[in-house]
């Protein structure tokens, strides 16, 4: 390209300096926006092994561990000290060190070896170990593996519910909704974290309005955090961080045996937790010490199970577009889910933080985790628009939660969520936002009007709401805080302003949450406050033929999106445009006049067919036809053929039919064709075959051109219109049923019958 | 589930106790919320049977955090935080522990004495 020159050697472009117009038109796309970063061992920007990594080693001597990973006992830092001590089976140690990796790592895709024989080798091995072995298994495997080795058979879901404003009532309102679509996790946050308690509340409230057995958490500081789940008011925590280097823990304020105690101070408090880790979070503290990303998740991992957590959030999580930038970054982020499950923990599973620009590759990034199943694919789906999402925008995000239920549906797999429809939104998102503000004035806190309440209601997002009080929701905040206010005091509010039955389901929860039962592995409570875990719902997926399935009821629920259509649905829709034209006016006679051009119609059209794809009314199409036809100096007859729905054998019938022998052939969904009475059934004049996108003038000009063959001229072709849109997808289920109705009505051997033109134009 | 032993709150009171009739009462407390040593015991031991002891460990301490206030469970955390004990405080906390009846939290307090003061991370 670059030796293409002009006469006097100058460039052809017109853009010089730049790359082509494909060039351009190629970096102009939207996954151009994103970074994609050289591997770099010595920054820590390389996925899955670093020649800085060590060569897995575990050394025993009398009972301890006194080298572990190539690390002398006198060397450990302060996260090989607790894991040494603490995180490994010293009995499955030799084997699972003296499995060679390849080995190991069929053993993980392997059907035939099960779950708890991956989790009892697993305990054995080192970090290093896992992270070798997880390095060998390619994406379909890694699937494979996941489908496996969760914990929970029955894979789940969790939502994020915030907002720019820390509004409550669109809190409520939101968290009922993230409730009714079934998520089981709702996680809130704030943008000012005073604000924190009242959020708390509003989304407790919101939850309980929504659906049953909802856990809840607040994420902030961890301090403020602990202190509202000893109040009652949040039922589990997830944002306890842990980091693969012992620096960046350090820097992060924390050390192994400060999460160690506060792990145990959230269960000593009956409250679940998960632990937070994942690829990119030393990465960007400049403290990867030269490690892959894999090796640091896995200390992580091997630190999580050793302190007693049932279980981690990881898969990147705030660091997701750094592992995303490098190669294989995807395959990491997805390893790191699935050493959490073979530590025989609990995976919230990532896709929490957008990590791309690229429609295509963040979903890319997500569904191989949707399709094998995890016991949280998101560890916060965003529930909410993208700007209110106040930990960042989400992968998937409310814009994508149609998108998920067809995905859902698509590949017939339990992704956690479900349908609800149009008037149970609404009726949830008011129970809530008027629940709340009921709370909100019972206890003192703000009083919120009416046209606040229906403005939340109704809001795609806190834009919708204009402006609003918020120093208020700072001083009900502060109220909530420092006036020690608990879940009983919220129950009571809920109880004396007439919402008896969220009173009680929150009084419900707080009963089951004191049996325990959830703070197991993978635990979340069912509908029917249930508990669901490792321990109560284990997956037992062995093969084909095992493990989780939805059940008939879930796959009708999955399946029965709102945009689902059948062929009574669009009879119905067709009876709405039916009109009293278009009625038989006896057996249609062949044509004497020379100026005689036949319109041939479908067998539905005047019956059960009434509108075209285009949504042109079916006589309005027929009145330029006739139009058209007219203005070139020939006259329309229209003629229904009852035989058959094939728009050639129609048009050529038609033709055969008319005095002209040129014929037009319709059918009730809008195609449309020129025919001649000489040609062969499947050949045409001309042809408009993409329904959808022939417009009034269009179907003139095709009548004026069939006048002009019918004269015996040679006119310009109509052609086309051409569209770069998905018609196919769009219009292919109603073309389906709009032929059901048609060859509802063909009866072999009937005669054309001739139709009024009455009221047609 | 038939056969399951009673749960209790932390303050001894039945679970099935816990009603929207006792919260119109005023009957209710925070300590009425609380889990039971007891339970979080009975968990440790399902942990132990589901291949995690290291679960189960956590929620044996737990059932021993139980007896701690709120305030006290926030200021052992905060002193095992980096850089904000001494070894000597850490072995002063962890002692005091063992002798109040938490042995396992007094021997992790113990065992970050220890490994803080050959790693800098004491005060």
């Amino acid at each position: 390209m670059a030796s293409q020159t002009g006469p006097r050697d100058e460039p052809l472009t017109s853009t010089a300096g730049q790359p082509v117009g494909r060039v351009r038109f190629m970096d102009a796309q939207r996954v151009n926006l994103d970074g994609f970063a050289k591997e770099e061992p010595g920054l820590g920007l390389i996925a899955l092994r670093s020649p800085n990594d060590p060569e897995p080693g575990l050394v025993i001597s009398a009972g301890r561990v006194v080298e572990l990973d190539g690390v002398a006992e006198d060397s450990f830092d302060a996260i090989d000290a607790y894991i040494a001590r603490h995180g490994i089976d010293l009995e499955a140690a030799g084997e699972a060190m003296g499995l060679s990796d390849v080995e190991f790592a069929r053993r993980l895709v392997s059907p035939d070896v099960p779950r708890a024989e991956i989790v009892r080798l697993s305990a054995g091995a080192t970090p290093a170990k896992l992270a070798r072995v997880l390095a060998l298994l390619r994406p379909a495997e890694l699937g494979q593996a996941m489908t496996k080795l969760r914990a929970r058979r029955t894979p789940s879901n969790q939502a994020h519910v915030t907002n720019r404003l820390d509004d409550p009532l669109l809190l409520a309102a939101d968290s009922a909704t993230a409730a009714a679509f079934g998520f089981r996790e709702i996680e809130t946050t704030v943008p000012v974290l005073a604000d924190a308690p009242s959020n708390a509340v509003a989304c407790l409230i919101g939850a309980a309005v929504g659906a049953q057995g909802v856990l809840f958490q607040c994420s902030v500081e961890e301090a403020l955090e602990l202190e509202l789940g000893m109040r009652g008011l949040t039922s589990y925590a997830e944002t306890v961080s842990l980091y693969g280097t012992e620096q960046v823990f350090v820097d992060g304020d924390d050390t192994p045996w400060s999460k160690a105690f506060l792990t145990s101070a959230y269960a000593s408090r009956g409250m679940k937790m998960r632990v937070s880790s994942g690829a990119g979070a030393e990465v960007l503290m400049a403290g990867a010490e030269g490690k892959s990303m894999l090796y640091l998740e896995a200390r992580c991992v091997a630190l999580a199970r050793a302190i007693g957590a049932q279980g981690v959030q990881n898969g990147g999580i705030d660091g997701a577009s750094v592992a995303a930038s490098v190669p294989r970054g995807l395959r990491e982020l997805m390893a790191e889910n699935l050493m959490v499950m073979m530590r025989n923990l609990e995976s919230c599973s990532g896709n929490d933080a957008l990590m791309s620009e690229s429609d295509m590759r963040r979903t890319s990034r997500t569904l191989p985790i949707v399709l094998a199943g995890s016991d949280f694919m998101f560890s916060g789906f965003g529930s909410i628009q993208r700007y209110d999402n106040m930990f960042g925008p989400s992968n998937f995000n409310a814009e994508d939660i149609d998108d998920f239920l067809a995905m859902q549906r698509d590949w017939g797999i339990d992704g956690g969520l479900r349908t609800v429809p149009a008037e149970r939104i609404e009726a949830l998102r008011r129970n809530a936002a008027q629940a709340c503000r009921s709370v909100y004035r019972h206890l003192g806190l703000v009083d919120f009007t009416d046209e606040h309440v229906e403005l939340a209601v109704d809001a795609a997002g806190s834009k919708d709401l204009g402006e609003t009080d918020t120093l208020a929701v700072v001083s009900a905040a502060q109220a909530i805080r420092e006036g020690g206010l608990t879940v009983l005091d919220v129950v009571a509010a809920l109880d004396e302003t007439g919402y008896e039955d969220e009173a009680e389901r929150i009084m419900a929860m707080t009963r089951a949450r004191l049996a325990g039962d959830y703070l197991q592995t993978s635990a979340i409570f069912d509908e029917a406050l249930g508990v669901l875990s490792l321990v109560t719902d284990p997956n037992d997926y062995a093969g084909p033929g095992t493990g989780y399935e939805p059940s008939a009821q879930r796959l009708r629920e999955i399946n029965a999106i709102r945009q689902e259509r059948g062929v009574e649905d669009l009879r119905a829709e067709q009876a709405r445009f039916a009109t009293s034209l278009l009625e038989p006016a006896g057996q249609a006679p062949s044509g004497q006049d020379p100026r005689d051009v036949v319109i041939g119609v479908s067998p539905a059209v005047g019956r059960d067919v009434w509108r075209c794809l285009s949504g042109m009314t079916v006589t309005a199409v027929l009145a330029e036809l006739l139009a058209g036809l007219e203005e070139e100096g020939c006259i329309g007859r229209l003629v229904r053929f009852n035989d058959t729905v094939d728009l050639g054998r129609i048009g050529l019938a038609a033709a055969r039919l008319a005095g002209s022998g040129i014929g037009i052939g319709l059918q009730g969904k809008g195609t449309a064709l020129i025919h001649r009475r000489d040609l062969a059934p499947l050949a045409n004049l001309e042809l408009y075959s993409v329904a959808p996108s022939v417009t009034p003038e269009l179907y003139r000009l095709l009548g004026a051109n069939a006048a002009r063959h019918a004269r015996g001229g040679t006119p310009d072709p109509a052609r086309n219109p051409y569209s770069d849109e998905a018609i196919e997808a769009r219009y292919h289920t109603t073309v389906i049923a709009l032929m059901a109705l048609e060859r509802a009505w063909v009866k072999p051997g009937a005669a054309p019958e001739e139709l009024s033109q009455k009221g047609l134009r | 589930m038939t056969g399951e032993p009673m749960v209790r709150a932390l303050s001894g009171r039945e679970v099935g106790e816990l009603t929207l009739e006792a919260v119109r009462g005023g009957e209710l407390s925070v300590a009425d919320l609380r889990i039971h040593p007891e339970t979080l015991e009975r968990q440790a031991a399902v942990a132990t049977a589901h291949a995690n002891p290291q679960l189960a460990e956590n929620l044996r301490r737990a059932a021993e955090l139980t007896r701690l206030p709120d305030e006290e469970v926030l200021a052992i955390y905060d002193a095992l935080r980096p850089g904000r004990s001494t070894p000597e405080q850490l072995t002063g906390l962890a002692a005091d522990l063992a002798e109040r009846g938490l042995p396992r939290c007094a021997a992790l307090l113990a065992e970050a004495a220890e490994v803080y003061a050959r790693r800098g991370l004491s005060a």
